[in-house]
């Protein structure tokens, strides 16, 4: 029997009457995951050259092996590379995965199709861990995507109906934070109406994007003033331009400078705040507690599982295995025959093949046989006409020879006649 | 007293300092992610924490008075302690309390799984005890393979502290089974329970004689983590320390007296007072560092990481092998699929299959032969 004191629902609390010390638990905590170290995967979706790469250089402060991609792009790919970073004393597993050739091709009604796909395989990588038999999930290599960036064209109008299509298929799959890059083609008062009109058309449309969350009072301040700035204007750069006396991140124009991480110029500094100050850690909480706990929920469904009825009582694991098990029984003998009979269609159609085919020799061979036995009769036709020919011949030959013979005799008869 | 404790303080705040140094300078290699432990920290406090703690042991040997020193409350209030006649046949029992803590910011709901009548009935019966770790484990596993996973409660056992009695020589039978049916599904800490009646070389010959045979039972008690390589020479002759001073031997007291013009928790005796706290009277601030300043989040990581693992596996096995009986590969519980389904009917096929080719190739050869007659 267990008894249980206290009843869970509303848990008594109790005084201490001194110093406990489990205040320490977080810090146990925080040295176990400095230890072990931390992993960020960033995907990046923006049409080819606006800037997905330079941003990603100056947001970790490095430079990434990048390359220009064409335009001609057959279909959208997806490039990711990993990076191991460190600040401090905490070390960083940086996988940043960008889109190539997005919005290139002609036809870009399936263009969110490869995006789709690499983030759920990643969701299929880790439920395949989770699954497994002997699995060791706090050593697994976290590939889910957590941040999507999606970079919006500096259209300044609206956005476009790709944009829209692709964020609406990933909203569900990822934390997306829209960004309109290049900002610094966008004048100030056009940069207000732009992000008025992009974030009324998100929500026209219903789509979900990342919130930064507003439950801890620490941080919920700076976090709803931030929610209001969005979508972040962005300008990236990794050349340095001498403004006053230091070297700072920056584009050089004939009319001026744009500087990066001057808040007047553009939103960068409140994207890396953000995206890595503040949320970096409730970007991948959200991942793993909503994106990939909806993805799994809709793969078991599909694979057939249910959860027991919450009404009725918990069914114990055996009694649950017994249920299914007759269940899969059924199926499996049902498999089982339908593989048989295919079986023995599949001999009956091979045996009637070869029957078919030994039908098909036997004729062949009765063929050559006549043909074989056509051409010996008109050889040996032949042959008897030869030899008719050759009787023929040698009794004529004979019949000359005789001939022959008894004129000769007869002349000779004469003569010696006439002689006398 | 509590240098370990305070190391860890120390250690984390450091880092924490160092992280916020960078988040405020404007240096010129500034990312911002060294904020991440800081962040991590900040959500578990909001989260808040849980923790299961076992005692085990025979009746009298201190366990509930252990428990209230260590989290400086009472939660025995009103409790009833049964004479021997009763006890005779009584079965071992699981009682559970669950109550909210906090300290500085920090909550723990904290629940101490009690096992009475454990050793007490002339006929030792465990398997309430092992029934119940398992039932946890069983909870866990059916929960965390269930489609909605929002509110999955952890109720795990965590650590598990086995009372042994100060009066004998060493482990006895029972505490040797006892520990040998738990060492793999939880972890246990022994400890030498009322030290206050033996002289510190009494202590120290048991301590060795209980550790020696502990090894030579082959009992898998909780091994503290390796320390750093690179942490100071002084945490690691801490650590090195406390290692060797296990099993702990502990006094527990719900009074507090009067010793050295100071109120502390204490047993008073005519010969002297026993102070709790006193690390010279009793390894109890080494238990307490351990358990709950230190280790406690350890605890929990090799329950989740080794403990439950093995026995889900185990399960899964036991699960998968009763299906391969059958020849059925399909199961009602999402683990991986093992393999196609079946094998030997599949192999079966592939035979007939490849003697039908060579027939096949064998009439080819035999109908080339035919069309190179007819040429």
């Amino acid at each position: 029997a267990i008894i249980i004191l206290g009843r869970p629902k509303h848990l008594r609390p109790l005084s201490l009457a001194g110093h406990v010390g489990f205040d320490s638990l977080p810090d146990q905590l925080v040295n176990k995951s400095i230890c072990q170290g931390f992993c960020f995967n960033i995907l990046c979706i923006g049409e080819t050259g606006i800037g997905k790469s330079t941003l990603m250089d100056t947001l970790f402060n490095t430079n990434f092996e990048n390359f220009e991609s064409s335009h001609f792009e057959p279909q959208v790919k997806l490039r990711a590379q990993t990076y191991d970073l460190q600040e401090s004393n905490v070390r960083l597993r940086l996988t940043v995965v960008n889109t190539v050739g997005f919005g290139d091709q002609m036809n870009k009604q399936e263009s969110y199709q490869p995006v789709v796909d690499y983030i759920d395989r990643q969701f299929e990588s880790y439920l395949q861990e989770e699954l497994k038999i002997k699995r060791s999930l706090h050593n697994y290599h976290d590939s889910r995507v957590h941040a999507c960036l999606y970079f919006i064209s500096p259209s300044g109008h609206s956005l476009k109906s790709l944009d829209l299509v692709t964020m609406k298929k990933l909203d569900s799959k990822v934390n997306i934070i829209p960004v309109i890059a290049k900002a610094d083609t966008i004048s100030k008062s056009e940069l207000h109406k732009f992000k008025i009109k992009i974030m009324s058309e998100l929500v026209s449309n219903g789509v979900q994007i990342y919130q930064f969350p507003l439950d801890d009072e620490t941080v919920a301040k700076v976090n709803t003033t931030m929610n209001g700035h969005l979508p972040f204007a962005v300008v990236g750069s990794t050349e340095e331009v001498c403004v006053g006396n230091k070297m700072v991140k920056a584009r050089q124009y004939p009319w001026g400078v744009v500087q990066v991480e001057n808040e007047n110029h553009c939103d960068f500094v409140k994207l890396r705040e953000m995206l890595i100050c503040v949320n970096m850690e409730d970007l991948r909480e959200q991942t793993h507690t909503r994106h990939y706990e909806l993805y799994r929920r809709c793969k078991l469904e599909e694979m057939g599982f249910k959860d027991t009825d919450p009404e009725c009582k918990p069914v114990s694991l055996q009694q649950t295995y017994e249920a299914k098990r007759q269940e899969f029984l059924v199926e499996l003998q049902k498999r089982e025959d339908e593989m048989r009979q295919m079986f023995v269609q599949r001999v009956k159609e091979k045996e009637a093949e070869l029957k078919e085919a030994e039908r098909e020799l036997q004729s062949r061979f009765e063929q050559l046989k006549r043909l074989h036995a056509d051409e010996k009769a008109a050889l040996e036709e032949k042959k008897r006409l030869l030899d008719e020919d050759q009787s023929s011949f040698s009794k004529r030959r004979a019949a000359a020879q005789l001939l022959q013979a008894q004129s000769l005799t007869a002349n000779g008869k004469k003569d010696k006649d006439r002689k006398k | 007293s509590s240098l370990m404790s305070l190391h860890l303080h120390f250690t984390a705040a450091v880092m924490t300092l160092i992280s916020f140094f960078f988040f405020l300078s404007q240096e010129k290699q500034y990312v911002g992610f060294a904020t991440l432990p800081n962040q991590v920290h900040r959500k578990s406090v909001k989260k808040g924490f849980d923790f299961t703690l076992m005692v085990a042991g025979e009746s009298g040997m201190g366990k509930s008075t252990l428990v209230n020193s260590l989290f400086l409350t009472d939660l025995y209030k009103d409790r009833k302690l049964l004479n021997a006649e009763e006890r005779i046949n009584q079965t071992v029992e699981i009682i559970k309390h669950t109550v909210d803590i906090e300290e500085k910011g920090v909550k723990l709901k904290l629940t101490i799984v009690d096992t009475p009548g454990f050793g007490d009935a002339c006929l030792e019966d465990w398997k309430p005890i092992t029934d119940y770790i398992d039932q946890q484990f069983e909870q866990y596993f059916r929960d965390e393979s269930g489609l909605n996973r929002k509110n999955i409660q952890d109720n795990r056992v965590h650590c598990c502290l086995y009372f042994i009695p100060p009066f004998g020589h060493g482990l006895r039978p029972v505490d040797v089974e006892f520990m040998k049916a738990l060492h793999e599904k939880v972890n246990i800490i022994p400890l030498i329970a009322k030290a206050d009646c033996l002289t510190p070389n009494e202590i120290k010959k048991l301590k060795d004689r209980i550790r020696e045979e502990i090894d030579k039972f082959g009992i898998k008690v909780y091994q503290f983590p390796e320390c750093d390589s690179d942490e100071d020479e002084e945490f690691k002759q801490l650590d090195k320390e406390l290692k060797e001073c296990t099993p702990f031997a502990v006094i527990g007291s719900n009074t507090v007296v009067e010793a050295r013009g100071q109120r502390v928790r204490g047993r008073l005796y005519p010969w002297g007072i026993v102070e709790v706290e006193n690390q010279s009277h009793c390894d109890f601030v080494k238990l307490r560092n351990m358990l709950i300043r230190s280790h406690m989040h350890d605890l929990k990581d090799v329950t989740c990481d080794v403990h439950y693992e093995n026995y889900r596996a185990q399960c899964i096995q036991e699960m998968t092998s009763k299906l391969a009986q059958d020849n059925r590969m399909e199961s009602p519980i999402p683990i991986l699929p093992l393999s196609t389904p079946d094998v030997d009917t599949e192999k079966l096929i592939k035979m007939k299959d490849e003697e039908l080719k060579r027939m096949q190739e064998m009439l080819n050869k035999m109908q080339q032969q035919m069309h190179e007659k007819d040429q």
